[in-house]
């Protein structure tokens, strides 16, 4: 069923791709409208990248991450607000079912209202896909890949990978049993080894390839589907089964549709760096 | 799938020419094989209950259709004394909801997680035939409900469990229930059933909520559990929630044992089950003291109680009872029956 779904939005992002031939990148499913630009004032942090082992896939694979710009929290309410004020096709009553399910922006009152108790510097969630990847071209950037996300994951505060730090995981578990994170404001917890807020703590990120473990067959990462994320076949593929939060983070990953939105889902946005 | 009934007819058909061979009488054998009997009528909403009470019997209803509806959900509760844990459940109980059916019965079932869950659940039903016992099909991100329709084709008492990943943890949270599928014609009459489940569980302070305790992945790998419970709770069959019986009555107990890691040697104080259901299969074990339930497994054991007094449930690997809490108790009242017992506090002259 996944597969087949993921195959259909693959398809979907084809057609558009076919469409609209001059754009380079994935394009935001905005083929009717203009996507107006958003001035946005998050400071974006530059990692440097390197060699990175993923949590899952075969145990020789590495993957390198090349440097890149990444927000250093994740986009607001208020943010997404200014978003969708000045793109009318993105509010709540007129965005396309294609786009979003029926929680889009779920405690708004209005187009442009933001839900009576909420934070204007916590987290935006309820946001699809879709709507973020359009928020991300509406500033001039991109969503982070899953790899990107991940290498910046990999940091506490005081070093760039802490993953066989004893703890390390514990700590993030901890932080993701506690409900309702998302309605606190953003920056208030400490930075990681590069100044970046909020990776943990606050909401679950889309990425720009969050289900790619699902999607992909190339021989390098033919050994595991998504059957080998249930029951204890999860551990078969994982390079690290005792990271606990990362099993945490690729559960809820391989549940996503492009089109969801959900109570503690949110995003940051990154860019490519022209810095080497 | 066709090997898979393959193989079930040739089990079949040979344990049932062992048993015409070496008993007297197979009356005790289920007829399995749900896959051919048609379910009818529309499809209603079956009655789920939470431990220790069990739906009505099935009797002697033919296959029929059903909804069965789960919630899954992220709580805090209490683990033991006045101690807060953040279990994670089906239907908001731990153990999760018993459902029960008959074989040839077809049951659709509905998942919802909640929307303030903070993770993707899901269920893998061991009465199910079919890819993960419904767990790929039933992955539910926050806030999302899914469904999937099975055919109940083996009858027998079954666990279901979470299995989305890290699998331990969902299930150490408490993320368990059984599923009984009651052969054609149902299982016996008698006079009171419960429904028990043991789960182990390992414990640590939140490092970020003052006084709440929460899942232990390093104790759980190396499988040291600070509780090993029965229904979640230190006490949960102790006290006023002591089960209760009346002297003569027949008992039935499903049990079911949900691990993620220990098994369980189940046994009732001062009693002898009449009847084992060994392993919640169809084979029927008589006089036993001390039953194994593996996790992830279950058992139906049967007795009939015939001395007034307290009878203590344990997980006879005693440690287990005495320190971390797998102890509850039955509680018989009516005559006292000297034929059988007889207490003396006199010393003998």
């Amino acid at each position: 069923m996944k597969k087949v779904s993921a195959v259909i939005v693959l398809g979907f992002l084809s057609l558009v791709c076919c469409n609209k031939p001059q754009e380079k990148s994935f394009p935001v499913a905005n083929e009717h409208h203009e996507l107006k630009k958003v001035n946005t004032s998050v400071k974006m942090v530059y990692i440097p990248g390197g060699a990175y082992k993923p949590f899952y896939g075969a145990d020789s694979a590495w993957v390198t991450v090349a440097p890149f710009l990444l927000d250093e929290r994740p986009v607001t309410n208020k943010e997404f607000l200014d978003f969708v004020t000045a793109n009318p096709s993105w509010r709540k009553s007129k965005i396309k079912s294609l786009f979003s399910d029926s929680t889009y922006l779920h405690d708004w009152p209005a187009d442009l209202e933001l839900p009576p108790n909420a934070n204007p510097n916590a987290p935006v969630c309820y946001v699809s896909w879709f709507a973020a990847k359009a928020f991300a071209n509406s500033v001039g950037k991109r969503l982070p890949t899953l790899d990107e996300w991940e290498f910046v994951a990999m940091a506490d505060s005081v070093s760039i990978n802490a993953r066989s730090k004893p703890g390390y995981s514990d700590y993030i578990i901890s932080l993701y049993l506690q409900k309702n994170r998302q309605f606190n404001p953003v920056k208030l917890s400490t930075p990681n080894y590069w100044g970046v807020y909020n990776m943990f703590d606050l909401i679950w990120e889309w990425t720009d390839d969050f289900n790619s473990i699902l999607t992909t067959s190339d021989s390098r990462v033919g050994e595991y589907d998504d059957k080998g994320l249930f029951c204890a076949g999860s551990a078969t593929s994982a390079t690290d089964i005792l990271n606990y939060a990362a099993f945490m983070r690729f559960a809820l990953r391989t549940t996503l549709r492009a089109n969801y939105t959900v109570a503690n889902l949110g995003f940051r946005c990154a860019k490519d760096s022209i810095m080497k | 799938m066709k090997m898979k009934q393959l193989l079930f007819g040739m089990s079949v058909a040979l344990s049932a020419a062992l048993f015409s061979c070496t008993t007297q009488s197979n009356k005790e054998e289920w007829p399995a094989g749900g896959i051919n009997m048609e379910a009818t009528g529309e499809p209603e909403v079956a009655e789920v209950t939470g431990a220790p009470k069990v739906p009505a019997p099935v009797g002697n209803r033919g296959p029929k259709k059903w909804i069965v509806n789960l919630v899954t959900t992220e709580e805090e509760g209490i683990i033991a004394d006045t101690i807060p844990y953040t279990f994670w459940t089906f239907n908001h109980t731990v153990p999760g909801s018993f459902i029960r059916i008959r074989v040839g019965d077809e049951v659709t079932l509905n998942l919802k997680n909640e929307a303030n869950s903070v993770l993707p659940h899901n269920i893998d039903l061991h009465a199910v035939t079919g890819p993960g016992g419904g767990a790929a099909a039933t992955t539910s991100a926050p806030g999302k409900e899914t469904s999937f329709t099975f055919k109940a084709l083996n009858p027998g008492l079954y666990v279901y469990h979470c299995a989305a990943p890290p699998v331990p943890m969902h299930i150490g949270n408490g993320m368990y229930g059984l599923i009984l599928v009651e052969p054609e014609g149902g299982l016996k009459k008698v006079d009171k059933e419960f429904y028990i489940m043991q789960g182990d569980f390992y414990t640590k302070k939140s490092a970020i909520k003052e006084g709440l305790m929460e899942f232990d992945n390093d104790k759980a790998v190396a499988e040291q559990p600070d509780y090993v419970l029965f229904n979640g709770k230190k006490g949960s069959m102790l006290g006023a929630n002591m089960l209760e019986a009346k002297v003569g009555e027949t008992i039935r107990m499903f049990v079911g044992n949900g691990g993620p890691n220990l098994t369980s040697s189940f046994h009732v104080i001062g009693e002898i089950f009449d009847n084992v259901y060994l392993e919640g299969g169809t084979t029927v074990s008589h006089n036993i003291q001390t039953t194994m339930i593996p996790a992830g497994g279950a058992a139906i054991v049967e007795f009939k109680v015939e001395v007034p007094g307290e009878y203590v449930l344990v997980d006879h690997s005693l440690s287990r009872a005495f320190n971390k809490g797998a102890i509850g108790k039955l509680k018989v009242t009516g005559d006292a029956n000297p034929k059988v017992f007889k207490a003396s506090s006199l010393t003998k002259e």
